[in-house]
């Protein structure tokens, strides 16, 4: 009851760190990761000075690299590699409460003492089959505490991708790099990426290039060739400032925004749910040095 | 007589101003950006770009190859004006010795922008 009390929304930006990808309709067939999800959902109740530290964290730019922690089960899919958030910290207020529910309880022994018996009495029965109390033709009152604690039940259990997100929580499939040869690095899934993102793919590959100072193509099954080597991470870490900067709403950190193109070549995001417009600017590339055999061309 | 002509002096009143509400144009262009850029192998060389006029870019250069220990050389782009190019991955260190006060030129933090991987 009181995680489903501190439950917050959760809106992040992280990307997945098992191949198995957590869809927003609640496609998870893995136990461990539903698990996961599970945990941290109720881990999650986000306290006020860390939500502003996920804030000024992300508008630093997201200078912070959290190392990807050696995998202990369950924090797999939850493994934010942002490093906006700290795991321990968000577990506190829990263990505070169960503190202060303790000391309730000892002052005001005679209120749980008639409580309590109550409680147990109808707490009988499997709530996934059905029996004792929550049977169909059963005609108990069920407590609201009750009733409740069975909605989350049912919703961890059965869609556990709507439990763990009040508003859904932002996951990207991490980007997938391929070595083509020794000089260039194929982004294979940068249209997946692109379609949760809502962005197009020109935009996205246009912000990746700017900034890695390169150039590149893209293939026949629309892949991203890369002209350069670059590591899983390395793009990653240019695909979080891309977010941060084209995608996240600055008001509601919610990521789910629309690019439009205004007048006079101005772009604009508009958040889906916030409904807040803020103007970005256009990718520019920069100065870019020449680099290999034209700049012998040129002289 | 005052010799002081408004339209004579640098200092622009509304710079600021136009920074904060968002002309893209003028504030992209106050920006310092310090770009990296593969070369062949694993030699990278880094490029910064958009300097404030009032500082001598042979000058920096000079004190920042010895200070990284890197060569590197101003290039003078058409669009860009002068770059100063380095050779290997100079951002973190040009970074901070364009905002150290004391041995760098303390320039605010907030205008430069680091791009790359
Ligand atoms: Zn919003």
């Amino acid at each position: 009851m009181a995680e489903a009390a501190e439950r917050k929304p959760r809106k992040s930006v992280q990307f997945e760190d098992s191949t198995i990808i957590v869809d927003s309709d609640g496609q998870v067939t893995e136990g461990g990761a539903m698990n996961g999800e599970k945990d941290s959902a109720a881990s999650h109740a986000t306290g006020d000075d860390k939500e502003v530290e996920e804030m000024t964290d992300m508008f630093a730019g997201l200078a912070k690299k959290k190392k990807k922690k050696p995998k202990a089960e369950g924090e797999d899919a939850e493994d934010v590699l942002s490093g906006l958030k700290k795991k321990k910290k968000s577990k506190k207020p829990k263990a505070e409460t169960d503190d202060f529910d303790a000391q309730l309880a000892a002052v005001a022994g005679e209120a749980e003492e008639k409580e309590a018996p109550a409680e147990e009495e109808v707490e009988e029965g499997d709530m996934f089959k059905g029996t004792g109390v929550w049977q169909h033709d059963s005609t108990t009152v069920i407590p609201y505490n009750m009733l409740l604690n069975r909605f989350f039940t049912l919703l961890h259990s059965q869609h556990p991708d709507l439990a763990s997100s009040g508003s859904k929580s932002y996951k990207i499939p991490p980007p997938q790099c391929l070595r083509e040869g020794n000089k260039k690095t194929i982004f294979a899934n940068i249209s997946e990426i692109c379609k949760r993102m809502k962005r197009t793919d020109e935009h996205v590959t246009q912000f990746l290039f700017a900034e890695l100072g390169t150039s590149g193509s893209v293939d026949g099954s629309k892949r991203l060739v890369i002209k350069g080597r670059f590591q899983q991470k390395q793009i990653e870490n240019v695909l979080r400032r891309y977010i941060v900067e084209y995608v996240t709403c600055k008001t509601c950190r919610s990521p789910d925004s629309e690019l439009t193109k205004g007048e006079n070549r101005l772009s604009f995001v508009t958040c889906n749910s916030c409904g807040s417009r803020r103007s970005v600017s256009a990718i520019k590339t920069g100065f870019s040095a020449q680099v290999g055999k034209r700049r012998r061309m040129q002289k | 007589m005052t010799t002081d002509i408004q339209n004579l002096k640098s200092f622009d009143p509304f710079a600021e101003a136009e920074d904060s509400v968002g002309d893209q144009k003028t504030a992209s262009q106050n920006y310092i950006h310090i770009r990296i850029q593969q070369r062949n192998g694993r030699k990278t060389l880094t490029t910064v770009q958009g300097l404030p006029k009032k500082f001598d870019q042979k000058k920096i250069l000079k004190v920042i190859k010895k200070k990284f220990a890197c060569n590197g050389t101003v290039v003078t782009d058409t669009e860009m004006g002068e770059v100063i190019q380095l050779q290997g991955d100079q951002r973190k260190d040009v970074q901070e010795f364009l905002t150290d006060k004391k041995e760098g030129l303390g320039l605010d933090a907030k205008t430069i922008k680091v791009h790359g991987f």
